[in-house]
């Protein structure tokens, strides 16, 4: 083995400064050079889309509008994920400030803490922060208040769009994007919707500096990332790591060795095989999101490929039909074929499906069932039939 | 049980008589009462002015928003994948002779309601379950026994 992962700890480190001081010493720059610093940083999303986090943030600056909102999104619910939580309980002072610093950047007032309602029992440690940061927003003149919004228990709600839809009191049902909540999200006003861990990243970045940042991770891959680990590991919680280790480096640090293959970025994500891990680089690209679930030699792909495909068919939104219909199809074609109703060759019809459902779902949720779909059907076939 | 009429103007009055509020307020109801009762939501429809077709429709759409009448403990078990692989089954079949029920029913005194959920968020400290907003992991057979009798008896 050459190279280890490179741990990092960064996000997770005990506060070294005065509360808000990061706060304090970014609002006397200039917002130019902040939002500059940002984007310089390479910082991208850290909820799966990955979208440039310094590039989102000068798009709602300069949105023209009087009324503006920033939304962190906690809905945290990919199966294996779990950094979230632990940042809110760890860590909420830097999550504030990054959300302190994008209200600062883009003139935003009102901000939402949008938290699941499995996480409830998080919420009065939460509201005691949010209490201490009203004083130091009233003595740096910041007018910017947060609230917790509570979520109501359904997965697609993670969607930025289905998360506005359900704020604003509907079923979370996503929305066709153009436009996007940049220019038309909650109640109709420019609307920032980040994850937890890009808060608490872009308030890092302000700490250090993008060149500090930068120096973090390989020459292609900047940064460093949560990653929540857990199945047949001997390492399980969550791990931050520099970007751009291979998966074999990953799996000789965090698996049994007795790995099998590992499911990157949640179920949403891929299912790598042993015989990928040397190629495979964890967080970027496909494997965006930080779920890494380890599955060793005495799993069965089959029963890990059905508990995915159950848990599509029940929070599919069921308002369009590719999703509503293919997640069910699938589940009952695989097993339709394990049970030898179907022959073995059906599964190449249920791929095609998978594939249909990637061009004709309307939001990410059944636009990636063929991610992990396919990968474990074909990298484990043999498991799938007999 | 609160009377519900009272608790919906009041959490209405906290949270205000728009669509926005409606996600807050049937949280609020479930909050302390388990459950969102026909009468409930009508009442909603009423004070929010629309229609209780909108209510409804939307409670049914989250698995948080039972319309069911529950028991006053409703233990959800985590089943996705990892919580599964350490052992899930073994705690929900325990669950199930403790509590005389099956997945899905509440037991006749309405004390308590078993169901299954999603991903909670817990899977390194897995097997995990909520009863109602408390979180138990690295559960054992042992371990889900003591916390159940602690309910049954001490009625949290």
């Amino acid at each position: 083995m050459t190279y280890k992962p490179k741990k990092v700890d960064i996000i997770f480190s005990p506060y070294s400064v005065a509360p808000y001081h990061i706060l304090k010493e970014t609002i006397k720059r200039t917002k130019e050079e902040v939002i500059t610093e940002l984007i310089e940083s390479g910082l991208r999303g850290r909820g799966g889309a990955g979208f440039p986090t310094g590039f989102k943030w000068k798009l709602a600056a300069e949105e023209k509008s009087n009324t503006k909102y920033i939304i962190c999104n906690a809905d945290e619910g990919e199966p294996g994920t779990f950094k979230d939580r632990k940042l809110l309980v760890e860590v909420p002072r830097k999550v504030i400030s990054g959300m302190a610093i994008c209200a600062w950047l883009t003139g935003a007032n009102l901000g939402f803490i949008y938290i699941r309602r499995e996480y409830k029992y998080l919420i009065p440690e939460l509201k005691k922060e949010i209490e201490v940061f009203k004083q130091h927003a009233k003595q740096i003149n910041l007018n910017f208040e947060i609230q917790i919004f509570i979520g109501a228990g359904a997965y697609v709600c993670g969607e930025e769009t289905a998360l506005i839809e359900s704020m604003e009191g509907k079923r979370g049902e996503p929305r066709n994007k153009p436009p996007y909540p940049i220019t038309k999200g909650y109640l109709g006003k420019p609307t920032i919707v980040n994850n937890v861990e890009t808060f608490a990243s872009a308030s890092m970045v302000c700490r250090y500096g993008a060149k500090e940042y930068k120096k973090l991770g390989t020459q292609d891959q900047h940064g460093s990332k949560l990653f929540s680990i857990s199945g047949d590991s001997t390492k399980e919680g969550v791990h931050e790591l520099e970007l751009g280790m291979t998966l074999e480096a990953f799996v000789d640090e965090f698996g049994d060795s007795n790995t099998k293959a590992v499911q990157v970025g949640g179920v949403s994500g891929f299912c790598i095989p042993r015989k990928d891990f040397k190629n495979a680089i964890i967080g970027i690209g496909n494997t965006t999101g930080s779920s890494t679930m380890i599955f060793n030699s005495s799993r069965s792909m089959y029963k890990v490929l059905c508990n995915y495909l159950e848990f599509y068919a029940e929070e599919s939104c069921g308002q369009c039909t590719p999703c509503r219909v293919g997640c069910q199809q699938l589940l009952n074609g695989l097993k339709a074929v394990k049970k030898g109703e179907k022959p073995a060759k059906y599964l190449d019809q249920l791929l095609k499906l998978a594939e249909t459902m990637k061009i004709t779902s309307k939001c990410g949720l059944g636009q990636s069932v063929t991610n992990s779909f396919s990968s474990i059907v074909t990298n484990f076939k043999e498991e799938m039939i007999y | 049980m609160v009377k519900e009429t009272d608790l919906i103007l009041e959490l209405a009055e906290k949270f205000g008589k728009e669509r926005k509020s409606l996600l807050p307020i049937l949280n609020g109801i479930i909050d302390k009462n388990n459950y969102l009762s026909k009468d409930a939501m009508l009442e909603v429809a009423r004070v929010l002015e629309i229609s209780a077709a909108e209510v409804y429709g939307t409670a049914s759409f989250y698995s948080f928003m039972e319309t069911n009448e529950t028991g006053k403990y409703v233990v959800r078990v985590c089943k996705s994948i990892i919580c599964d692989m350490k052992g899930k089954e073994e705690i929900l079949n325990t669950i199930e002779s403790v509590l005389k029920l099956k997945i899905g029913e509440t037991s006749q005194d309405k004390r308590f309601t078993l169901l299954e959920t999603n991903c909670l968020g817990l899977c390194a400290e897995g097997p995990s379950m909520l009863i109602n907003d408390n979180c138990y992991t690295q559960l054992s057979e042992q371990k889900v026994r003591e916390i159940l009798q602690n309910y049954i008896k001490h009625d949290i």
